[in-house]
């Protein structure tokens, strides 16, 4: 079986002030995203996938890189998308979308302020998770999708599909919320809070108006990839992959990278701060932190749900320790209290969080076995 | 297994189910049962199972199944949420028997057990004749049996009697799927009750 081949990105412009949770509105905006598959007529067989904190609407198949090669860049969950994939390119037409704040290509932090010409920085503002998905609704609108068959995504991405279900009831049929919760734990915040405070406090922050001076902060945008990644990934898997080897087989008995580990975090620090936009990541992670859609239901999950009309398909991971299993479970518990349509699989993986990226067959049977049943 | 013992159990179950009402299904397999509840009897279904393979059978019959294991009870299900809690074929195979009956009748208002009458005379008979059962209703070896509680129906009736839980319907079928009226703790193969408290 092979993928979607190689794809380029669309864009939409939208000039409807967007309003926003936080308070004021995005004048205009535009949303980089991809499609793969073909829309049926009745416009009926559209999924939405919903990236988390570090993704982007690259999901699948090869984009050409700068040098115009056009094998380059393989997108972050291509292994679930194709023609024969869990979600199949020959039934489904598939829509992901890079969100608003974001560093690929969406509107963000990096984008010029309409106001000043200058970048947005630390003024562009704090968007949540409902901001999103009004900014996906109008998205669905420009395609002409009056409902997605299914909103589906991992880790941030599944609570956007949650909330989807919630702001707009009649326009999902479907949700698959995997490695999601529907809260962040004070553990989960405060993980964030660390992560944050290590870009606030880079020298080269200039309080988010880096762009103006001609550096980024890659100093705290590493340390946060570094300490993120530490919550991707589970003990058993560290243990496996690392364990206490050393570099050089000696203990140098100084502070160079010598424990493997070391060496690991410090490279997926490097690459990710080469990459991404310091301010996009303060407001990834503050987003997750407001998300909490029992909040204004007397933090009652069930009352909150009451109003999703779409049918679920709830995904945990056994050895994921930043959303646990029971935070899965108790999304699942609201809606049977309610008695909505719920499924839930507890997929036996070793990979922690980052386990619904990685191509298990078991956990890809579930996604295709739902899948399946849904008619386009 | 023997399709006309296995559809005389769902048959039953499936006569107690009225529309609309809400049934959980613990050990619910491929769903199979619940499906014909949904069908049939136009019954509101979830089903608790934890085999992976089984969870992935009950989601492609599009089951609302929920991966759980029974032997750390029903945490999570509010207490009198279903009208029917059924475990079919599967208490032999719990290890807190009191435990899972007592979760049963916390999360619904009845529990619908069905299990393999261990003093069924055919069972009496291979240990009389020297080796434990093998049969339609006991379809394992000794050595690969997923069963850990070997009872039968009048074992069970005195356990229901020392939790205080209420008999209220007792059906008993032979390994051919017939009911049994006379000597069930004898001629029975597969008892199916209705406890309430």
């Amino acid at each position: 079986m092979s993928g979607v081949g190689t794809v380029s990105a669309q864009r939409a412009q939208f000039s409807q002030p967007l309003p926003l949770k936080g308070g004021g509105v995005l004048p205009a905006y535009e949303l980089v995203y991809e499609t793969y598959g073909t829309l049926n007529a009745a416009k009926s067989n559209a999924i939405l996938v919903c990236h988390a904190l570090s993704g982007h609407h690259h999901v699948a198949g090869h984009s050409a890189d700068e040098f115009g090669n056009p094998t380059a860049n393989l997108g972050w969950w291509d292994n679930i998308v194709g023609p024969g994939r869990p979600l199949d390119t020959d039934r489904f037409f598939i829509v992901g979308v890079n969100n608003l704040g974001g560093c690929h290509g969406s509107t963000g932090p990096a984008s010029p302020n309409p106001a000043t010409g200058k970048p947005w920085g630390a003024d562009f503002p704090v968007v949540t998770v409902e901001d999103w998905v009004d900014s996906h609704a109008r998205l669905a609108d420009h395609l002409g999708i009056d409902a997605w068959a299914v909103v589906m995504g991992g880790s941030l991405g599944g609570m956007q599909a949650l909330q989807w279900t919630l702001s707009y009831p009649g326009r999902v049929r479907h949700a698959l919320v995997i490695a999601a919760t529907p809260k962040l734990s004070a553990e989960n915040i405060a993980f964030n809070d660390v992560a944050r405070q290590a870009i606030l406090t880079d020298p080269d922050f200039h309080g988010g108006h880096f762009y103006e001076h001609g550096v980024r902060p890659l100093r705290g945008l590493r340390l946060a990839r570094m300490l993120g990644h530490i919550t991707y990934l589970s003990d058993d898997q560290m243990a496996e992959k690392f364990g206490r080897r050393l570099r050089t087989g000696a203990g140098s008995y100084s502070f160079d990278v010598e424990f493997e580990i070391e060496s690991y975090l410090r490279y997926q620090g490097d690459k990710f701060a080469g990459v991404f936009d310091a301010n996009t990541y303060l407001r990834m992670t503050k987003a997750l932190d407001y998300f909490d859609p029992a909040q204004d239901y007397g933090d009652d999950l069930a009352r909150a749900l009451a109003r999703a009309r779409a049918k679920f398909l709830v995904v945990a991971f056994s050895t994921d320790w930043r959303f646990s299993p029971g935070r899965s479970r108790e999304i699942v518990n609201a809606m049977v209290h309610n008695g909505q349509d719920v499924a839930y699989a507890e997929i036996d993986s070793a990979h922690g969080h980052d386990s619904f990226l990685m191509d298990d067959p078991h956990y890809h049977a579930v996604i295709d076995g739902y899948l399946k049943r849904v008619t386009p | 297994m023997n399709r006309n013992v296995e559809r005389a159990d769902f048959d039953l179950i499936a006569s107690w189910v009225q529309p609309g009402e809400r049934v959980l299904d613990l050990g619910c397999g491929d769903g199979s049962l619940l499906k014909r509840l949904i069908d049939e009897r136009g019954a509101k279904g979830y089903g608790v199972e934890l085999g992976d393979a089984e969870v992935l059978a009950a989601i492609r019959n599009g089951i609302n199944v929920i991966q759980s294991n029974l032997e750390q009870g029903l945490a999570g299900f509010d207490d009198q949420t279903f009208n029917h809690v059924v475990l079919s074929r599967t208490l032999q195979t719990v290890r807190h028997t009191e435990r899972i009956l007592g979760e049963m009748l916390r999360v619904g208002r009845e529990a619908v057990v069905s299990f393999p009458n261990f003093a069924y005379w055919k069972n009496r008979m291979a240990v009389m004749a020297g080796r434990m059962p093998v049969s339609e209703d006991l379809p394992y070896e000794w050595f690969d049996t997923p069963n850990l509680r070997f009872f039968t129906l009048l074992d069970f009736e005195s356990l229901c009697d020392k939790m205080g839980l209420v008999i209220r319907e007792r059906q008993v079928l032979d390994d051919a799927g017939r009911c049994i009226v006379e000597e069930p703790n004898f001629l029975g193969s597969l008892a199916v009750y209705r406890l309430g408290r």
